[in-house]
Formats: structure tokens, C-alpha cells, sequence
């Protein structure tokens, strides 16, 4: 699928080696004017190739508005107010996707990028069988395929996440919880996308059901090798799964580190927080301490850092600017970045 | 399956319910006027019909209730519903005969194209919100507030007004005899085309306003927000999965909804002369024509509940989730 | 004869109507409520209505069934709406007309909304046998044409005052709000707050009375208004067909007038305008506080501010679903002060 449209704006850097998808400075507001409210705020992110990239932070943080945004499918009153996404095609021209025109979008939509959403219990078409709904996105993108293909291709995704094929015909409601999610996801594999944005895809579902859903994800990675966004509110599943995570609070990134090492060495006294507030299941017995306080009003942010009312590290700054995102000065060999005055950046930007 | 079946011992019940109210209303009647309309009709009707009429209102005073309700009930499954008064000596499947056809013709075809036309509007106006559509709203809420046969009224003078291009009493020319032919069904459209534009305009604005609000409920949905992201066809989303879906509550209703347009158009059939059941029960009830009176309630019942049933398996078809076994 | 133009016309249950469950937000929502333009003008217009109802006599000019000289005159400055066949003021009968049909119509609406809390809260709330055939009842009424049945009962019962049809349309309309009730009221007595009010054995009536019925209040006022628009235009079709014997005059005794004497071929109009005019008015009033309700309980319908504006380099950008507009806002200060 390569993109017949150009480039239509040049970005203004070059792109990092190995880039699938370049989030630079995304703001995402709602309303317009004065009333508009900033929900995401300068997020810059890179998803390489064949990466997993966990995206972690509370509700309200903004990481689901992130990833709508991404794709531009934010419900009115919902707007984009600056920044660019750079979609790298493994064959093929960059291009900005927020310049896309709607039919170019179309065309990019599922294809190259697909969302895998969250709840699937409102996610599928309760009146379309599960056929229909595998099968109009196929015919969307490829219409001179045969009918009987695409039921074959049908049957395959059903197979590929390990749902019975004869379950074809069947509709959503006949299909329990973890069967539904699992079609979402085959559904969001049907035109092989290289990005695969997944939002919560197992908080609805138990524990058991969680753990054979990313088993399946995983095993799908490693076929195919797309990249994946994984958004969770549930840092532990991050941890373990993911290759790389960001967290995000009050609509920024506030730290962005190689999961191994975040886990080992958070940096962000909000990561820190968050990292403890859940007990493992191995090693030592850790105290256990939440984050006190509760995320902030998007309308009323706090003045400099927005976590510094919440945080055990205070001190001077914190309360009169902003961090800057960037690489800290006191672990410059370590690939990764942080908001935080504790850490100033010290090295070059990325 | 259930549902099917739930539904249909539902209408059977309801008919049987309807039955037994006609059963009892002239029963209610004080000072027993059919016996006096009887006494001064001896001579002129046979003893069958006395009999009939007999059974149809109680008139026997020595039978207990229930023997009368059984003899009622016998007499309605040979299709015997008794004189008509006003029209002697025709009985009154006849005069039901000749005059349902009309109405049946009218309601049904006003009710597909108000409901079409108010379900596309509101697909539109619900979809594009906040465009200039949205001021459509506030005037089909005015004229869906209007009664029907008010408006009747006005389309009436404004044709008076205007010079008759459109004839605006009766079903048919006075002249022409009722049969199948080209020119008497040419002119009995033209007939209906008053009150049919009529009832159109009145009734439009409900469908419009209800398929408009869910319209706009359910594209605020996950599944309309997928069907975004996987890149379909703007139609493909507005049609295949918003107004799919919104569509179900308007079917529901539509039972609902019928039995206002019943009345409506049995208002309008009045202003306009128009030779459907509505203006005959209107004249019998002037005319304390008891027997068709009755017979009117009872037809008219059953046929909504016919098409209450249809609507039923309408939506049988098209929401999957009814047909859920157990 | 209205159709059902309200947005609750549907037996599906209207979303959460109370998103924490549990007490109602009574202050800040009502405030929020009567805010709302549609409402306040729909609430003018029904206030306008009710001072006339109220005053009705003392404000006509003229005796309505006083006869005159003045025969079939149109609009002018001693008839504002002109004179009838008989030099009647038009104008003084649809003012002193306006108490007969708001009586009945509000009347009819508290006998049925009463009929259908009790018969729809109770079969909502109970299981069992007595539910059903309850509910199997209301779908009966639901189902038979009610003009038809009330034109027929109306002619069978001896006296037709003003009390009597209030009764009867009462009696024969309560049932579409009590099948919105019981589907209500079931989906509220799974939730939590119920389940919780039970545990700590709640009697019944208090849970009925405080629990449930406070979170019903948005339906039972939408219900009320529906059933009042239905009576009043059934009272006025049945003083217009002449089946309602109600000497005192009436929307519809007007129109039956204008309709018996001929007043559209003799090209009267001012004699049936303006009641189907007041019954429009009055009809559109009632159902701007029905989308008010709709709106205040399904906050999807609220209208938003504006779909389109314009962009800092000028261009216009339209809000549409699925597409979000990308729009290159100008820098703005310290991101922190919004």
C-alpha cells in the first residue's frame, strides 16, 4: 500500500533512523477559542519499527486523546491545534498524516495504521454478523477482490486469533467478552498494518482472558512484526510487555525510557509512583505507596511542573517552570528522556 | 423464535382484549337506546337481523352476561356484526366493505412516506449537526404540532382560495361509478391527493424528530468511531452502521405512532368528505348508529394490531439480538 | 392530532440518567435546566397561556356567545379576529375558550401521569405474575387506537363535562408512559444503589419513594407533557366533531362552528385561524420543554456552541465526525495559564 499522494509538507527535521511513526510538538484541544481546553500538550514520540511502545499514565492524562488525535478520530469538539505525524512507509515517501486530505486518510486508515479499541462490548456493529463487519473493511480497501477471498481472508484473521471459523456468521452479542476483543483484533490485522495503536484492549476483561489476549499479541508481533502503541492505564502489563515506555501526565510526556530500565530506574517521581503502587509478585517485599492527590483539571493547571503539587520531591523550580523534556545530563549514556528538575537535560536533544 | 412468539400471543391476547371492550361499551350505554331504535324499525327488518342485533347488544335482559359474551363471540367468528341504522337495510360488513379500502389506501400509503421521508430527513439533520439543517427542527415541531384536520382546513381554503385545482371533498367524482379502470383511479387519486399531503405533513415531523435524536445518540458510539477508522465510505458509516442502528427505536414505536395517525386520519377523512371509515364512524356516531359504530372500533382495532404485528416482524428482522436463544 | 413528537417517544430508556446513581443533583441540574433557551421560551409561551386561562372572562372584550349585527367581518379593530354568522367575537371565544382546554389538558395529563407511575413503577419494580399481566395491560392500551375508543366511550357516557373527558382521556392514555416508566425503572433496580438500599433493609416504600422515583422525575415530567399535548389536541378533535357535549366554549367548538356554517366557502378564514393557530402555539410550547427535558437528560442532544469557525490563517474549518480538524493554532503564551 504505498501512498500515491507526495509529501505534502516537509518535515522540519529529519526523521530518527528506524522511525515507523514521528509524533512531534501534538497539541490536541477542545472547543475552540477561549474555551478550548488543552488536553494534550507538545508531545513529541517515536515508534519505530517493529517496536512495542507502552503509553501509561491515569485517566485524563491524555494518552487515549493521543492516540485519536494520532488518527484524527476525535468526536467534535475535538481539534488539532499544532504539531505533526510522520508516517514513514517502509517503501515510500514520508508524509505528514494530520495533512492528509479525507480520501488520502481513508486510504491510509486500517491499512497502515489500525486501532485496536477499547470495550469491545460497543466496539463491534451489534447488527452486522461478524462476517460483514471483517469483511467491509477488506472490500473498502481492495474492491476488486472476490467475495469468496474475502470470506477466506475472513476465516484466516478468525483463525489467526484463535477463534473457530465457524463463528463466522455469528453477531456480537452471541460472542462472549474475550472473544469479542479477539475479533477486534483480528480485525485490526486485516490489511496487515505496520501500526497497530491498541487502547486498553484488555482492561474490560479478567485476568485469565488478559493473559491469553497479549499471549495471542505477541505471537502475532513476532509473525508479522508491525509495531504496536500499547495505551494502559496498568503499568505492570507495560513492564513486561513492552519494549520501550512513555507515561504521560496532565497531557505531557513525562518520561520515556526502555522498559527494563524504567522499571529498574525511574527516573520521574511519577513513574516512581506509579511503578509502586502495585505489589510484584516475585522478589522482595516492597512498601507499597500511592500518588496522594488526583489528577489535575485540564482548565486549571498548576503553574511550572503540573505533578509538582502531588510530588514528594518538590523543590524551587518545580513550581515556576515547566521541565523540558529531554535526555538527563546525569545518565547520559542511557537512551531514554524525562521532564523533571531532578534530571535536567544535559545532552543534545534525541 | 420467542420473541415471534411472544409478540404474536401478545396480539392475540390484545384482540381478544379488543373484542371483549366492544363487547361491553354498548353494554354501558344508559337508557338502552337500541331497544327503542329496534321497537320503531319492527316491520321493516327481518327476525335474523333482530336476532343478530340481539346478540350484539345485549338486548335479551333474561340471558346472564356470560351467555351473552358466548353468543357474541359465535356470532363474530361467522363475520356477523349486524344492521347498520344509518344505512338500512345494508348490514354492516357491507357498508365496512366498501368504505375500508379507502382508508387502508390512504393511511398506508401517507404512513411509508412520512416515515420515509421523516427517517431520511432525520438521518441528515442528525448527522450533519449544526449545520444550517438544524433549523428544520424548529419547524417541523410547529407543524407537527398542528392537528391534523386543522391543516385540512387550511389546505382546503387555500385551494378554495387558489381556484380548485385540486378537489377538495369526496373520494371520487359524483358522476363516476367505482370500478378498475384507468379514469376512476386517475380521479380517485387526484381525490386523495388533498388529505394524502395533509396527513404527510403533519405526521413527517415525529419521524424526523425521533430519528434525528438517535441519530445523534448513536453516532456518538464506539462502533460508528471504528467503522471511521477503518477508512469505509462516508455512506457505508452513515448508513451501514449509524442509521442501522438508530433505526430500531422508530420501528418499535411505530405502534405507537400508528394508532395517532389512525385518529388523525379519521379527522381528516372528515374535513375532506373522504369516503374511508373514519368518516363513517364520525357520521354513525351523529347518526347513534350503535351497530356500525361497534363493527368500526373492532375492524379498525384489529387492523392496527395486523400492522403492529408486521412492524414486530420488521424488527424482528432487523435487530439480531431479539432473536437471542433463551 | 399530534404525533408523538417528542424525543422519548421510544421504549428504550433514555441513558444513565444520574452518571454517579443515587441522589439526584437536584439544584445545579434544574438551574441548568431552566437555562436553557428553548425551555425558557416554551415556558413563556405556556405561562402566557395560563393568564389567559386564568382571567379568560375577565379579559374578552365581548360576551363569546353574545350575538351582534356585526356578521361574519373580518380581522378589525372593534373584532380582532372578526365575527362569526351570527356577529359573535372570535377573539372572546378563544380567550375565554383557553380555560376549557388548558383544564382538560392538564387535568387528562395528572390522572394519566398517576395512572402510569403507579401501574409502571409497580410493574417495574415487582416480578412475578402481577408484573406481567400488568405490563401486559398497559401494551393493550398502547396498542388500540385511542381517538376511536375515546370518541365512542365519550358518546356512550352520559354527561360529557369537562371532568368527564379529562377522565376519559386519562384513562386511555397513561399507558405509553407507564411502558417508559417500567423499563426504567427495571434498569434502575439492578443498580448499585438499589441493590444497596435493599441490603441495608430499606422498606419498600421508602426505596419506591426516595430511590427510584427521584431518578424518574425526568421521564414522569416528559411523560406529563406528552400526554398533556395528546389531550388537549383529543379534546379539541372531539369538540370539533361535535361529539363532546361541553356547553362552555372550547378551541374546538369554535372550529366546529366554522366548519358546520361553511366558513371556508365563504372564505372566512379568521374564523378557524386562529384556534388551530393557539393549539399550534400552545402544542410547540409544550414540546420546546419536552426537548429541554430530552436534552437535559441525554446530554448528546445539548446543541454545542458552534460546528464551524474560523482559523488564525483565516480558513474556515468545519467540526465533522471522524475527520478532526487539524488547525494550526498561533502559539499561545504560557501553556500553563488555561
Amino acid at each position: 500500500m504505498s501512498m500515491s499522494k507526495p509529501l505534502t509538507m516537509k518535515p522540519s527535521r529529519s526523521i530518527a533512523a528506524d522511525a515507523v511513526l514521528d509524533i512531534r510538538g501534538l497539541c490536541v484541544d477542545y472547543g475552540v477559542d477561549d474555551n478550548a481546553v488543552r488536553a494534550v500538550r507538545d508531545v513529541s514520540l517515536t515508534l519505530r519499527r517493529g517496536e512495542v511502545l507502552g503509553l501509561a499514565g491515569e485517566s485524563g492524562s491524555g494518552k487515549s486523546t493521543l492516540a485519536y488525535g494520532l488518527a484524527r478520530l476525535l468526536p467534535p469538539p475535538g481539534v488539532i491545534s499544532a504539531g505533526e505525524v510522520i508516517y514513514s512507509p517502509p517503501d515510500g515517501e514520508p508524509v505528514d498524516v494530520l495533512t492528509l486530505a479525507p480520501l488520502a486518510l481513508r486510504a491510509f486508515r486500517w491499512a497502515e495504521t489500525s486501532i485496536v479499541f477499547q470495550g469491545a462490548m460497543n466496539s463491534l456493529n451489534p447488527v452486522h454478523k461478524v462476517s460483514t463487519q471483517l469483511i467491509d473493511v477488506i472490500a473498502a480497501h481492495s474492491p476488486g477482490m472476490s467475495r469468496r477471498a474475502m470470506l477466506d481472508r475472513a476465516r484466516e484473521l478468525l483463525t489467526m486469533v484463535g477463534i473457530a471459523p465457524d463463528r463466522l456468521h455469528a453477531y456480537p452479542h452471541q460472542l462472549s467478552g474475550g472473544m469479542r476483543q479477539r475479533v477486534m483484533i483480528g480485525m485490526a490485522l486485516a490489511l496487515e498494518p505496520k501500526i497497530v495503536i491498541m487502547d486498553e484492549p484488555t482492561t474490560a476483561l479478567d485476568v485469565v482472558m488478559q493473559r491469553q489476549i497479549l499471549r495471542q499479541i505477541v505471537e502475532l508481533r513476532e509473525r508479522f512484526g508491525f509495531s504496536v502503541l500499547f495505551i494502559t492505564h496498568d503499568l505492570s502489563l507495560l513492564v513486561e510487555f513492552s519494549d520501550r515506555i512513555a507515561i504521560m501526565y496532565g497531557g505531557r510526556i513525562v518520561e520515556e525510557a526502555p522498559a527494563a530500565l524504567l522499571y529498574r530506574d525511574a527516573l520521574h517521581p511519577y513513574s516512581h509512583g506509579l511503578l509502586h503502587s502495585f505489589p510484584a509478585l516475585r522478589g522482595p517485599r516492597r512498601e507499597l505507596a500511592g500518588i496522594p492527590g488526583s489528577p489535575p483539571d485540564l482548565q486549571a493547571m498548576p503553574s511550572g511542573c503540573s505533578f509538582h503539587p502531588r510530588c514528594p520531591r518538590r523543590f524551587d523550580p518545580c513550581a515556576v517552570d515547566i521541565p523540558v523534556l529531554g535526555s538527563p545530563a546525569d545518565r547520559v549514556r542511557e537512551a531514554r528522556t524525562v521532564a523533571c528538575w531532578l534530571h535536567p537535560a544535559g545532552g543534545a536533544i534525541d | 423464535m420467542r420473541f415471534f412468539l411472544r409478540r404474536f400471543a401478545f396480539y392475540v391476547f390484545t384482540a381478544w382484549a379488543a373484542i371483549t371492550i366492544n363487547f361491553f361499551i354498548p353494554r354501558l350505554i344508559p337508557g338502552d337506546p337500541v331497544s327503542a331504535l329496534v321497537a320503531g324499525m319492527r316491520g321493516q327488518i327481518t327476525s335474523d337481523q333482530i336476532q343478530s342485533l340481539t346478540v350484539l347488544f345485549g338486548l335479551d335482559k333474561h340471558e346472564s352476561v356470560w351467555m351473552q359474551y358466548v353468543d357474541y363471540l359465535e356470532q363474530l367468528s361467522h363475520g356477523d356484526l349486524g344492521i347498520s341504522f344509518g344505512n338500512f337495510p345494508l348490514p354492516v360488513t357491507s357498508v365496512l366493505a366498501s368504505a375500508l379500502p379507502w382508508t387502508l389506501l390512504l393511511i398506508g400509503v401517507t404512513t411509508i412516506i412520512s416515515f420515509a421521508i421523516g427517517t431520511l430527513l432525520g438521518i441528515v439533520v442528525g448527522w450533519r449537526r449544526g449545520s444550517w439543517l438544524d433549523g428544520l427542527l424548529p419547524v417541523t415541531t410547529f407543524l407537527s404540532s398542528i392537528p391534523y384536520f386543522w391543516l385540512g382546513l387550511i389546505a382546503v381554503s387555500v385551494v378554495t382560495y387558489a381556484g380548485y385545482f385540486l378537489p377538495i371533498s369526496g373520494g371520487y367524482d359524483p358522476g363516476l361509478v367505482p370500478s378498475w379502470n384507468l379514469e376512476f383511479i386517475g380521479n380517485a387519486i387526484e381525490h386523495g391527493l388533498l388529505p394524502a399531503i395533509t396527513i404527510v405533513v403533519a405526521s413527517v415531523g415525529g419521524w424526523l424528530l425521533s430519528m434525528r435524536n438517535m441519530m445523534v445518540t448513536v453516532t456518538a458510539e464506539d462502533y460508528v468511531t471504528v467503522a471511521h477508522a477503518k477508512g469505509l465510505s462516508e455512506r457505508r458509516v452513515v448508513m451501514g452502521y449509524a442509521a442501522r442502528n438508530a433505526l430500531l427505536p422508530s420501528v418499535s414505536g411505530f405502534g405507537m405512532a400508528l394508532g395517532l395517525v389512525v385518529g388523525g386520519t379519521f379527522l381528516v377523512e372528515y374535513v375532506f368528505s373522504y369516503p374511508g371509515i373514519g368518516l363513517q364512524m364520525l357520521q354513525a356516531i351523529a347518526r347513534h348508529d350503535y351497530p356500525l359504530i361497534q363493527g368500526i372500533f373492532l375492524v379498525v382495532t384489529l387492523a392496527v394490531l395486523a400492522a403492529n404485528f408486521l412492524a414486530d416482524i420488521a424488527y424482528l428482522a432487523l435487530d439480531p439480538r431479539t432473536r437471542k436463544e433463551g | 392530532m399530534t404525533a408523538a413528537a417528542t424525543g422519548l417517544t421510544t421504549a428504550t430508556p433514555p441513558p444513565d440518567l444520574t452518571g454517579t446513581g443515587g441522589a439526584p443533583r437536584r439544584g445545579r441540574g434544574l438551574r441548568r435546566f431552566l437555562v436553557n433557551g428553548k425551555v425558557t421560551t416554551g415556558l413563556v409561551i405556556l405561562l402566557i397561556f395560563a393568564v389567559v386561562a386564568v382571567l379568560g372572562d375577565t379579559i374578552a372584550p365581548y360576551d363569546p356567545s353574545k350575538r351582534s349585527s356585526d356578521i361574519l367581518q373580518g380581522p378589525g379593530w372593534k373584532h380582532w379576529f372578526g365575527t362569526t354568522h351570527i356577529g359573535q367575537d372570535i377573539f372572546s371565544q378563544v380567550i375565554v375558550g383557553t380555560r376549557s382546554v388548558m383544564f382538560v389538558g392538564l387535568a387528562a395529563g395528572a390522572v394519566a401521569t398517576v395512572v402510569g407511575v403507579v401501574i409502571g413503577v409497580t410493574s417495574g419494580y415487582l416480578s412475578g405474575a402481577a408484573a406481567e399481566s400488568l405490563s401486559a395491560i398497559s401494551n393493550v392500551f398502547i396498542v388500540i387506537p385511542a381517538l376511536p375508543l375515546i370518541i365512542i366511550i365519550t358518546n356512550v357516557v352520559p354527561n360529557s363535562g369537562d371532568w368527564t373527558i379529562a377522565l376519559v382521556i386519562g384513562c386511555t392514555s397513561w399507558a405509553w408512559g407507564a411502558r417508559l416508566l417500567r423499563a426504567q425503572t427495571l434498569s434502575l433496580r439492578r443498580r448499585d444503589f438499589v441493590e444497596a438500599a435493599r441490603a441495608t433493609g430499606e422498606s419498600t416504600w421508602r426505596l419506591i419513594g426516595f430511590e427510584i422515583l427521584p431518578n424518574l422525575t425526568a421521564i414522569i415530567a416528559s411523560s406529563f407533557i406528552g400526554t398533556v399535548m395528546f389531550a388537549v389536541a383529543t379534546e379539541i378533535a372531539l369538540a370539533f366533531v361535535g361529539v363532546s357535549g361541553i356547553s362552555e366554549w372550547n378551541w374546538g367548538e369554535i372550529l366546529f362552528w366554522a366548519q358546520g356554517q361553511q366558513a371556508l366557502p365563504q372564505g372566512a378564514w379568521w374564523w378557524f385561524v386562529p384556534a388551530g393557530l393557539c393549539i399550534a402555539l400552545f402544542g410547540t410550547a409544550l414540546s420546546l420543554v419536552n426537548f429541554g427535558i430530552d436534552e437535559f437528560v441525554n446530554p448528546r442532544l445539548r446543541s454545542n456552541a458552534r460546528r464551524s469557525f474560523r482559523a488564525a490563517d483565516g480558513r474556515r474549518v468545519r467540526m465533522r465526525v471522524g475527520f478532526t480538524p487539524v488547525v494550526q493554532a498561533p502559539p499561545r503564551g504560557e501553556d500553563n495559564e488555561r
